[in-house]
């Protein structure tokens, strides 16, 4: 295992920190220039988190934008910028339970077949921007914008009801999945809620993130390849197939993100399915740093955020807005870009103080002792 | 080997301590306050207050309530890419908190209010355009916006001189197609030949279909290139474009949901507003909270037609109310519509 290296840890904690410190600094300083309490809304909405019900909608929450965020995470950690995460889920999403309302297998068939469904649409619609940047040189971000809204189109058309849509009232479905896919989750009783069970897919996706990584020589190559591309190429990358394969796989994971909402609670794929999961993903990955831990906190807080700010609405005797919620969670993306660029030169100028020191300190110590050899730092 | 065991071990551990974080405290709900009865209780759908249509116009109603029973009622919003377990914890909120009746303001919280309904069986929930939930203590407030719709393509068909008409519909979805589909057969029934375009501004209501005036703008625009004289949008705020590009080319526009025509914000364009084709959400969401405070409330399908007057279309502008010949068209369809000699398509 590796040396516990307190520099490092400083560098990495001091971003996120410094963060949201900023972000909660400067909401106070806009709920005062409202005119309201600066404290009680932090107070309300910590309160919140105490309440088991509230506990099981965040856990719900932050598993799907965990997985969001891990997608967005594999491009960043190979220089690639995928905004299209949220075309992705979409898409994969319908076309899970399209072929969860249309097949019919016993559970243990049933439920790793939507599972690879998921994956291989999110897949197919990422590989197309990853097919663009390998063979003409497209930017993955202009693709992938553009595959959303063609993915919006896309299941516009596949909702219709004379495709593979099912109308119910006013709202378009897809039609209710067969019971053998629908993924049991833990009740915990009518006043708490149930912990949908792909929760724990989000955890096995974090570890083995983590593992592919920082323990594989793939992981290796997918790293060398995104801090420098041409001298992974001289070490022998291929960079075109590394480009290709972070695609496929961040739109795998992608299309995974949508289903434990859908494979644990909807069951349909409706005109009320939630959208822009792959937008925060985004800020949750910026936030979390790329680290499969440190997404984990920044899914959690961006959850809490969401569920806790609804009980603004009825706080009394004076309610606040929840929006308070998204102007924090705005400013924190702000904050994070910001804080890390400001850690990491600072973090640099530490370096060079203390090689500097210490070449100093090597060059005395060769003029005092000539005869002694000076280990190579 | 080793590390992996140590990985599992943490993964495990980490899971576990997920559940039993989540088992202890208290759930929100249990820990809210109970009394009498605060008044009625809205529930948004995404697009909210302040559309200038469809949630304004359950705000009205709302407030109708409040000054005659003297309510302190309440209408809370949603956020963007909630589920519906987002929507099940607001209005069990509600009814814990002691509101009743607890009104979901649009079809997305079908689901939710079928649950809750369920859970508070003293409470009386409303569902506005939804005819799924079936329960004792849920009232299904929808609407034959079809039927007005009807009337404002007979009305458009006398009116135009181009035989070209449009219809501007917010987000592509069966809603709006009832809209659509009521304009044509009106327009079609009434005169042979004239042309009806129809375009919708977006695929999804998170797009901005039903939010965004500049699109609506455009599109009015595209139509009136087109030869369009008469268009008849029902695309919640972005109507407010479509109403613009009309009055700047000087042809007309149809509004709908409340009469736009009186309408503050439309001030400016109002001689360009032909009428509109009223959807009475405000009459709906009173009636219910009316219902309840006498003691009978309502219950399983209350379908708003031309017959019950909770649609209907509009005559503030005197170029519309004046017009003989356009008036006797709408007035023989409306008894038609009625009588059921007439009907009217949905889609």
């Amino acid at each position: 295992m590796k040396k516990f290296d307190k520099e490092r840890v400083l560098l990495a904690v001091a971003g996120p920190v410094i963060a949201l410190v900023a972000a909660i600094v400067l909401t106070s300083v806009v709920l005062i220039a409202s005119g309201k309490s600066p404290i009680e809304p932090y107070v309300l909405m910590l309160q919140q988190a105490g309440y088991s019900d509230v506990q099981v909608l965040i856990i719900n929450q932050a598993s799907m934008y965990y997985l969001a965020a891990l997608a967005v995470a594999i491009g960043f950690r190979m220089n690639l910028f995928n905004i299209g995460v949220d075309g992705q889920y979409r898409l994969a999403a319908v076309i899970t339970a399209v072929v969860g309302a249309h097949l019919a297998l016993p559970s243990f068939l049933q439920i790793p077949v939507l599972l690879l469904v998921g994956m291989l649409t999110g897949a197919l619609w990422s590989g197309i921007a990853g097919v663009l940047k390998v063979t003409r040189g497209v930017s993955e971000v202009v693709a992938t914008i553009m595959l959303n809204s063609i993915a919006t189109a896309l299941i516009g058309y596949l909702t219709l009801s004379d495709v593979w849509g099912v109308q119910v009232g006013n709202n378009m479905t897809t039609g209710t999945m067969h019971k053998s896919g629908w993924f049991p989750g833990i009740d915990l009783g009518a006043d708490v809620g149930e912990i949908y069970g792909l929760v724990f897919l989000a955890v096995a996706m974090g570890i083995v993130y983590w593992i592919v990584l920082n323990r594989t020589r793939f992981g290796f190559d997918l790293r060398a390849t995104g801090e420098s591309e041409t001298a992974a190429a001289a070490s022998g990358v291929d960079a075109k197939k590394m480009v290709l394969t972070a695609m496929l796989i961040s739109g795998a994971v992608a299309g995974l993100s949508g289903l434990p909402l859908l494979l644990g609670d909807s069951h349909t794929y409706s005109l009320s399915f939630p959208t822009g999961l792959g937008f925060t993903g985004i800020t949750i990955a910026l936030l979390g740093r790329n680290n499969p831990v440190g997404i984990a906190f920044a899914a959690l807080l961006i959850a809490f955020l969401d569920k806790a700010s609804p009980a603004l609405d009825y706080a009394t005797p004076v309610a606040y807005e929840k929006e308070i919620a998204t102007i924090m969670q705005g400013l924190i993306v702000f904050a994070v870009v910001i804080s890390y660029e400001a850690v990491r030169q600072w973090g640099l100028r530490r370096q060079q103080k203390r090689v500097g020191a210490e070449l100093a300190a090597a060059a005395a110590a060769l003029n005092n002792s000539e005869k002694k050899e000076v280990a190579a730092r | 080997m080793r590390r992996v065991s140590r990985i599992a071990v943490a993964g495990v551990a980490t899971a576990a301590l997920a559940v039993t974080v989540s088992a202890c405290g208290s759930s929100s709900s249990e820990s809210a306050g109970q009394g009498k009865n605060l008044g009625l209780a809205l529930a948004y759908d995404v697009g909210g207050k302040g559309d200038q249509s469809f949630n304004d116009a359950a705000t009205a109603g709302l407030e109708k309530a409040d000054k005659e029973f003297g309510y302190k009622s309440t209408a809370v919003e949603p956020q963007d890419g909630e589920s519906d377990a987002d929507k099940v914890q607001r209005l069990e909120t509600l009814a814990k908190q002691g509101y009743n009746p607890v009104i979901g303001v649009g079809f997305a919280y079908a689901p939710a209010v079928k649950e809750v309904a369920a859970k508070y069986p003293k409470t009386t929930f409303g569902i506005v355009d939804d005819d799924t939930i079936k329960a004792k203590n849920v009232a299904d407030l929808v609407f034959h916006e079809e039927q007005a719709s009807y009337l404002a393509g007979v009305a458009a068909a006398k009116a135009t001189k181009s035989n070209v008409v449009g219809f501007i519909g917010g987000v592509d979805v069966p809603l709006i197609h009832k809209f659509e589909a009521g304009f044509k057969q009106g327009v079609q029934d009434t005169k042979k030949g004239v042309t009806v375009k129809s375009q919708y501004l977006t695929e999804t209501a998170a797009e901005g279909g039903f939010s965004s005036p500049d699109k609506g703008e455009n599109a009015a625009n595209g139509q009136i290139d087109a030869g369009a004289d008469i268009i008849y949008a029902a695309a919640g705020l972005s109507g407010q474009g479509v109403i613009k590009a009309a009055s700047t080319h000087k042809i007309w526009a149809i509004g709908v949901d409340s009469d736009q025509y009186k309408q503050a914000a439309l001030a400016k364009y109002k001689d360009a507003i032909f009428t509109s084709a009223m959807k009475d959400v405000a009459g709906a969401v009173y009636n219910l909270a009316k219902s309840v405070k006498d003691g009978k409330p309502e219950t399983g399908e209350v379908r708003a037609s031309l017959a019950t007057g909770g649609v209907s279309l509009s005559d503030s502008n005197p170029a519309f109310k004046n017009n003989a010949e356009v008036q006797a068209a709408v007035k023989k369809a409306e008894e038609a519509i009625k009588n059921g000699t007439i009907k009217v398509k949905t889609s």
